[in-house]
């Protein structure tokens, strides 16, 4: 009945425990080059949170952009970026934030429009003003911490503190690895970045629960059994599901990445690096963090009794 | 033998039935829609501006100014009950909520008391000092209640100012506090939304000092109850002053405006047009009778537009506003006039328009992105699981696409660019509750018990890891929502529903999908294996 190609060995036994000290290094690599990169270099921040107005152009030839850049340049807007957007004839002009704010921002959209080539369509307009920048940002920071709160707690109640400790310690390493691929590659940090992290945060917690999951069902199983042992045994029992469920997911982003256009491409490659990272993070990070404490799990609650049921079944 | 209970079969069957139903004009044009019989569903799902093309422009009221403007407009009425009744005041004094009026003899004070008690109405406290000083201030509810007007107004006033401009459907919300979202499917030059509802719009009609010229006021003293306007500059022909001194009293504003309509002047160039209605004829007339031969100045949102010589009594109430208007400031003005003024300045915040092609483009790459990501699963599925499993898992994936697009459709959610992401993301995210439950059931196998046994202790101990993994997805996407704003919060939406959707269809459907087939193909394999146990 249950037929199909065996890509995954039966019944793994990697010892993960062993590996932790090398992926704990391999982790603090990620977390304090992520941070440097953010102190030092920082962010491109895009205009949702500076302000300012990107245009998107289609030109019937594919456009020269030296000349452009030196027409619009000409103009005096203050700092004017160029950016191919997909395709030779498709370019996004980003206009930094005038200084006599919304009429100034009108006024110089009007003076590009009237300079660029009459034949150019005109496929996108955005002007975002500093007050809602500046709130974004608030909002963004926001919506990142509660998340993380709100998960701890869940995971709490749930489980025990240690786990939702340790899930938190995963998810924080996750959301800085974003914030450092964003701040190596210099990619533009829009709310798309806010978006990308708040995904792999619930993308990689929802991995890490399926793995405690199987901790404390294990714990309760083999009580003798030492954690370290425990732990393994419980991540090798899960990794099937954790790489068939990041499998798909992620040939569903390359999906979105390859045939989504330019701006679903935005989005799903934080995404995509996301859900790798949550993987990962998860298997050598959130699990192995537990071996740290030392903990009982709680034996009355409704995992035990559901358990009896089913033998009765 | 294989039992299922009939309830959970007919739910299960009932919400694939609706689901395909609701979701089935999605996947017609509107045009196939029109010839659908009655009884069928035609509502599709509504797409947003970065998709179907269009303007939307996200204002703030300025609520800066409402208490002072209004203390100062209650003031010009003081000062004309003042002078009626014959109280003396040496000064007015407008701070933030409170006015304040220095009297010049104390024993008038009960008087003035009265006269303010009654025109500051009943949300204003009134005292009065020993030094002479008469004081009103605003109650905080009242201050509130005011704020409310005020933005309730702009909203109305942006109504009609965007259908004067002939937009198809556009939809005018308030946001958060002091915000008013415009929406304009199929707008793709924003410029004259822009220009329309920049401008306050204030029009005023307002007599010029007799004598003195502005640059005779800038040198000695500004005359009383007068102050200096410029010359809105577009408007200066180049001969005329900048600036004019013109007395604050207004004689007819631009309330008092029943029509406006862009026409043309004896030279052929453009102007305005404007009908008043009875009050501001009345006292158009009684104005221009009283005035003739002195200039007044047409004010429009505290600049000079024009300042004509008043030639003869107007009783009619209609009259031309000129300058040098091209037809479509003309129009653009008129516009404004019949459409009112605006309470309070708005500010633009943030603007995004998409053309029409670049929509299209958007849902063509969507559509292609979404097919390519659920062929790409299906075949993974079948890969890895084969045979039954992977047929069940497959149909509830597909499932799972038609039950968040009827979902969509009968929530009337708002499908974004980012939500079409978020579509093709829970289609890879949808087949990890098939997975928890499959691979639960494959271990349930290996150790020894049977076919029916496995699979409902698979599906039972899959349970509550998939409710607990799911719930903390569930968090972040609920937190996106409340954090975020338009495009962001469409993805917050499909992933919310695309987590639901598949909670159901990997614990309900593909269960029964299995069981069915067990009870009517599985027969020989069920007794084989109890051949096997028995031997």
């Amino acid at each position: 009945m249950l037929k199909g190609i065996k890509i995954l060995p039966n019944n793994p036994k990697i010892d993960f425990m062993g590996l932790r000290f090398v992926t704990y290094i391999i982790s603090s690599l990620l977390i304090f080059g992520s941070l440097g990169f953010f102190f030092f270099k920082g962010l491109s921040y895009g205009i949702d949170f500076k302000g300012g107005t990107i245009i998107q152009i289609r030109t019937p030839a594919p456009a020269d952009l030296g000349t452009m850049r030196s027409k619009l340049s000409a103009l005096n807007l203050g700092n004017i970026a160029l950016q191919e957007f997909g395709s030779p004839q498709d370019i996004l002009i980003r206009v930094e934030q005038q200084k006599d704010t919304e009429q100034g921002q009108l006024k110089a959209i009007n003076l590009i429009k009237e300079t660029l080539d009459t034949d150019t369509e005109y496929r996108r307009t955005e002007t975002i003003g500093p007050t809602v920048g500046a709130e974004m940002v608030s909002n963004s920071i926001q919506a990142i911490l509660w998340a993380l709160v709100a998960m701890l707690i869940y995971i709490w109640l749930r489980f025990e503190w240690q786990f939702g400790l340790c899930a938190i310690l995963a998810l924080v390493h996750d959301a800085l690895a974003i914030l450092g691929l964003y701040s190596i590659f210099g990619l533009e940090f829009n709310l798309t970045a806010i978006v990308a992290i708040l995904i792999t945060i619930g993308y990689s917690i929802n991995d890490t629960v399926v793995i405690y999951d199987r901790v404390r069902e294990n714990l309760r199983k083999f009580k003798k059994m030492e954690l370290g042992k425990v732990l393994n045994l419980s991540i090798n029992e899960t990794l099937g599901r954790t790489i068939l469920t990041s499998s798909s997911t992620l040939l569903a982003l390359f999906a979105l990445y390859f045939w989504g256009g330019e701006v679903i491409a935005n989005y799903s490659l934080p995404i995509l690096v996301g859900v790798a990272v949550g993987t990962y993070s998860s298997i050598f990070l959130a699990a192995p963090l537990l071996l740290s404490f030392n903990f009982k799990v709680r034996q009355d609650d409704d995992k035990a009794v559901e358990f009896q049921n089913d033998m009765k079944a | 033998m294989v039992h299922i209970a009939r309830w959970r079969l007919m739910i299960v069957s009932a919400v694939c039935f609706f689901g395909v139903w609701f979701a089935l004009p999605n996947f017609f044009s509107k045009e196939t829609l029109i010839r659908f019989p009655s009884f069928m569903p035609t509502e599709q799902v509504n797409l947003g501006l970065d998709l179907q093309g269009g303007s939307s422009i996200l204002l703030e009221v300025d609520l800066s100014n409402v208490e002072n403007e209004y203390l100062s407009s209650l003031s010009d009425e003081i000062r004309r009950q003042f002078r009626k009744e014959k109280i003396g005041y040496t000064s007015f004094k407008v701070t933030e909520q409170r006015l304040d009026i220095m009297l010049r003899k104390i024993d008038q004070g009960d008087a003035a008391k009265a006269v303010l008690r009654r025109l500051g109405g009943s949300d204003a406290t009134v005292t009065l000092e020993y030094n002479g000083v008469l004081s009103l201030n605003l109650s905080q509810t009242s201050v509130i209640e005011r704020k409310r007007m005020t933005i309730s107004q702009s909203i109305e006033i942006v109504r009609r100012r965007i259908d004067e401009m002939g937009t198809k459907e556009p939809s005018i919300q308030q946001q958060g506090e002091n915000r008013i979202l415009v929406q304009l499917p199929g707008v793709d030059d924003p410029a004259q939304v822009q220009t329309l509802l920049g401008k306050t719009a204030k029009l005023a009609f307002r007599l010029l000092h007799p004598s003195v010229t502005a640059d005779q006021a800038l040198k000695a003293h500004i005359p009383a109850g007068t102050e200096i306007l410029s010359v809105d500059g577009h408007h200066n022909r180049g001969a005329g002053p900048e600036k004019f001194v013109v007395q604050k009293n207004v004689d007819v504003s631009g309330e008092m405006l029943i029509d406006s309509q862009p026409t043309q002047d004896e030279m052929g160039g453009w102007a305005v047009s404007f009908t008043l209605d009875a009050t501001g004829a009345r006292r158009f007339a009684e104005v221009t009778r009283k005035n003739v031969g002195r200039p007044f100045a047409i004010v429009l949102d505290g600049k000079v537009v024009s300042a004509p010589v008043i030639q003869q009594e107007i009783p009619s109430g209609s009259g031309r506003i000129t300058g040098t208007f091209s037809l479509k400031e003309a129009r653009d003005l008129s516009i404004l006039l019949r459409a009112g003024a605006l309470p309070a300045p708005l500010r633009i915040l943030e603007e995004a328009t998409v053309g029409p092609d670049l929509g299209a483009d958007s849902i063509h790459a969507g559509k292609i992105a979404t097919f390519v990501s659920v062929i790409l699963v299906l075949v993974f599925m079948f890969l890895i699981y084969g045979g039954l499993f992977g047929f069940a898992a497959n149909v509830a994936l597909m499932m799972n696409l038609v039950l968040l697009l009827a979902a969509l459709t009968l929530l009337n959610a708002t499908l974004t660019l980012p939500g079409i992401a978020g579509i093709a993301l829970t289609l890879g995210m949808a087949v990890d509750a098939n997975v928890l439950i499959y691979e639960r059931v494959k271990e349930e196998l290996k150790n020894g018990q049977s076919i029916l046994s496995a699979i409902s202790m698979g599906y039972e101990r899959a349970m509550a890891t998939i409710v607990d993994s799911n719930v903390t997805t569930l968090i972040g996407a609920g937190l996106l929502y409340a954090f975020g704003t338009g495009a962001v919060r469409g993805f917050a939406v499909t992933l919310s529903l695309g987590i639901m959707i598949s909670m159901f269809t990997a614990i309900s459907l593909t269960r029964i999908l299995i069981l069915l087939w067990l009870k009517y193909f599985g027969q020989k394999k069920l007794i084989q294996q109890k051949k096997v146990k028995n031997a």
